[in-house]
């Protein structure tokens, strides 16, 4: 075996683990877009789908030779972006939180005595 | 000489993508929103700009590297300016630190930005300056001045 196929096969090997590790890092968010407690986790967990996503492309591209979704990867970023910018603002015009939602409730919160929600001290 | 390429190439798809899985082991581990945001926006453009410059050595063709190239230029141009953004809007809006932060050396910010992106339509809104607050802020606010009623005195 010569230093050419060691090579290959090393590459073959890191693609694989870079699959599986890439797969799981887009379970992990999206665990915390499901569970994310306010809006802004959300909209972070998003971010970090389109990077996500963006890897994939690359690895695809990289493992089959098929570069044509490079452009695509570079339209993901842009609309990943725009999407974040527009989430900010509307979290800034919405300009309250999930807490400041519940006090606003006419009848007392369920979750109040549960830990369903947890409380957390508010900045002054 | 393609070993090396190989060699290469597999070690910068393997630190990226090692780098990507501990951004979202952070995002999910880190206790609030702003932590969750440096582990996010930091590794996460670090991994995909590695993987994106092992395409970019892999093609042979010149505009496809230019293009991996572009690529990696445009997402660490984007990925701190919408991170930015966010943390700021969440921390205007007031969503909370983990109680553990030891410093918060952020003053008080005001919202600027206006409630809508609708011009505004009636005249009152439109003399009022209090239209650039959001709603949480508006409640606290002291009286403002106004030219019309000093004008009237």
């Amino acid at each position: 075996m010569n230093m050419t196929d060691l090579a290959t096969q090393i590459y073959e090997v890191a693609i694989d683990i870079s699959l599986v590790l890439l797969g799981l890092a887009f379970l992990l968010t999206t665990f915390r877009i499901v569970r994310g407690p306010t809006l802004p986790d959300r909209v972070l967990g998003l971010d970090m789908l389109t990077s996500v996503a963006i890897g994939f492309i690359a690895i695809i591209g990289i493992d089959t030779g098929y570069t044509l979704y490079v452009d695509i990867a570079i339209a993901l970023g842009l609309v990943g972006f725009l999407a974040t910018v527009a989430f900010a603002r509307f979290i800034l015009a919405r300009g309250r939180t999930e807490e400041d939602q519940l006090k606003d409730l006419p009848f007392k919160n369920p979750n109040e005595q549960g830990q369903a929600i947890p409380k957390t001290e508010r900045r002054s | 000489m393609t070993a090396l390429f190989y060699l290469v190439e597999s070690a910068l798809v393997l630190i990226g993508s090692t780098f990507i899985a501990l951004a979202a082991l952070g995002v999910v581990r880190l206790p609030d929103v702003y932590t969750r945001m440096h582990s996010a926006s930091k590794a996460g453009s670090v991994g995909s700009g590695l993987i994106l410059l092992a395409l970019a050595l892999n093609s042979e063709a010149l505009p496809e590297t230019l293009r991996a190239l572009a690529a990696i230029f445009f997402f660490l141009l984007t990925a701190p300016i919408s991170a930015h953004l966010l943390a700021k809007a969440s921390y205007t809006v007031g969503y909370s630190m983990w109680p553990g932060s030891v410093l918060d050396e952020m003053p008080e910010v005001k919202a600027t930005t206006r409630r809508s992106d609708t011009p505004p339509t009636s005249p009152d809104e439109m003399s009022d300056h209090a239209a650039g607050e959001t709603v949480s802020r508006r409640s606290e606010r002291r009286p403002r001045i106004r030219w019309s009623e000093i004008r009237r005195t």
